[in-house]
């Protein structure tokens, strides 16, 4: 990448920004982003911006100009990844994969709804499964199953501890479980100032 | 080697099949038998990751557990095949990735090693329609087709990622109109229908169910109007997650956004498998669509039997 274009990132459009994040939006590849020109294809082709307040293109404009104020916006996860930008996109930009790279650093920023964290911490980690079938909650899938003529459990990492181990072990050596703590650590210490704030102004 | 012999494939089941919608991964089973195609369980499977949400916090978590689960596979000799968009989605762009990037496989491969695996990537994930489409080809399945429907109008929805990124995909490039699920469908005699923005998004996929549902049944309220209005007897689709959207997700239309939809929803949303099966003239015990239990809260969450009641008039 030439310099001018790493200076074009890093240069401060937007108040908020920090070289930080910027250099952060560079190193995942978001520059192939300065292709854009800004035709607005993708949010034309977008389902959810017909119905949220989500604009592709203003989205990828943030990111390009490292405005981190859009890892907090809860815009970059209503894309529902349909494909639709990335396929029409007259400059090729992989948008959705763009979109994806955002997320991963907003989640390390500390950028994560609840529901996301308890997905990812809670289930996904623990059980190996996006959507279990184990535990005391789930007996009446297991059921299901059986009537159905299946195992209650089927062939998974839900009848093979062994190889939930195996999840876990990559999950751990490829950074995954520190990622999720680092973020919960980030997001409690976010809220505590906030009701910090809050209560100061509540004082006054 | 016959050509038999290259339908052996290991099944690669996901989540939502084998846990929410078991009768998906009964009637996948059993036709794929009738077709004389044999499936081979992946033991320990995990996750895929899926590809919007898991994907969305961590790539390199995702590719290696996506890794993980295709050197399963390769262990058992064959390519693997899913009934689910997403963890088509994930195993296939994950193989795409890994095949197209050598340092990447290096570094996924030192993972692995510390499990005691390897990815070689020999063996292309497939879907299951797929393997339906492409790998048997239509004239074998048709075959096997015993009864033809007379009457039933059908909405085909393909879901995004079993064509999307068409990069990644085996359908030459063809995303805005593709029909290989509809000449499925037609096999059977059932007409696929033309309606209002059928290739669009259910709304499930990406996180957005996770993050606001609400959002994620606006998608499904306008894909269920478009579909009422072109007159659907049944909803086909060849996705579990989009399935439990257009099921379970009808029930939430039906409630956050009463006030705007006028009648209540209640389509039958089947499963091509299943379909596919009845017209292979499979008992529907097999196929995962008589319900044999008083269990509460569980799939399907419309009542499918307006279909059953049509096999019942149509096929027998």
């Amino acid at each position: 990448m030439s310099d001018n274009i790493e200076k074009y990132i890093k240069r401060k459009v937007y108040k908020g920004t920090s070289s930080k994040i910027a250099q952060k939006f560079v190193d995942v590849g978001l520059e192939k982003l300065r292709a854009c020109i800004n035709c607005g294809t993708c949010s034309g082709s977008c389902p959810s911006g017909r119905r949220t307040a989500f604009r592709t293109r203003s989205v990828l404009r943030r990111a390009l100009t490292g405005d981190e104020s859009v890892l907090s916006d809860i815009d970059i996860w209503l894309c529902s990844t349909c494909y639709y930008c990335y396929e029409r996109c007259p400059r090729d930009i992989p948008v959705t994969d763009m979109i994806i790279k955002l997320r991963n650093i907003a989640v390390e920023e500390g950028y994560i709804l609840d529901s996301h964290f308890g997905l990812a911490s809670d289930i996904f980690y623990e059980t190996g499964h996006g959507v279990p079938a184990n535990g005391e909650n789930n007996k009446k899938w297991r059921d299901l199953r059986e009537s159905y003529g299946l195992p209650p459990l089927p062939p998974t990492v839900h009848s093979y501890p062994e190889a939930l181990k195996e999840c876990q072990t990559l999950m751990k050596e490829v950074g995954f479980r520190a990622l999720l703590d680092n973020a919960k650590k980030l997001k409690d210490k976010r809220k505590l100032e906030e009701e910090k704030k809050e209560n100061e102004k509540e004082g006054k | 080697m016959s050509e038999q012999d290259n339908w052996r494939y290991a099944f690669y089941l996901g989540c939502v099949i084998p846990n929410r919608y078991p009768m998906i991964e009964r009637s996948i089973r059993d036709v794929f038998e009738e077709l004389g195609s044999e499936l081979l369980d992946m033991p320990g499977a995990s996750c895929c990751p899926a590809p919007g949400v898991f994907r969305g916090f961590h790539i390199p978590t995702w590719l290696v557990i996506a890794a993980r689960n295709i050197a399963i596979a390769e262990e058992l000799g064959v390519s693997l095949i899913t009934g689910c968009n997403g963890c088509y989605g994930t195993l296939r762009d994950a193989w795409w990735d890994l095949e197209h990037d050598r340092e990447e496989k290096k570094h996924v491969n030192k993972l692995l090693a510390k499990i005691g695996r390897e990815y070689k990537g020999n063996f292309e994930p497939k879907h299951v329609i797929q393997a339906l489409y492409l790998d048997m080809g239509k004239e074998y399945i048709r075959g096997f087709i015993k009864h033809r429907f007379k009457d039933l109008k059908v909405a085909v929805h393909y879901g995004c990622h079993i064509v999307k990124p068409s990069d990644k995909r085996p359908w030459d490039g063809e995303y805005e109109n593709p029909t290989f699920l509809d000449e499925i469908v037609e096999l059977t005699g059932a007409t696929s229908i033309e309606y209002k923005e059928k290739f669009m998004c259910c709304g499930a996929g990406g996180a957005v169910r996770t993050a606001v549902k609400e959002v994620a049944a606006d998608f499904t309220r306008e894909k269920l109007v478009n579909m009422r209005e072109a007159g659907a007897d049944i909803i086909i689709n060849c996705c579990p997650f989009c399935h439990l959207q257009l099921d379970l997700g009808q029930l939430e239309v039906n409630n956050f956004y009463k006030d705007i939809i006028g009648e209540q929803f209640h389509i039958p949303v089947i499963y091509i498998t299943q379909l596919l099966g009845v017209a292979m003239g499979m008992d529907p015990s097999r196929l995962g669509l008589i319900k044999n239990h008083d269990l509460k809260g569980v799939s399907p969450f419309i009542s499918i039997q307006p279909f059953l009641d049509m096999v019942k008039e149509q096929l027998i």
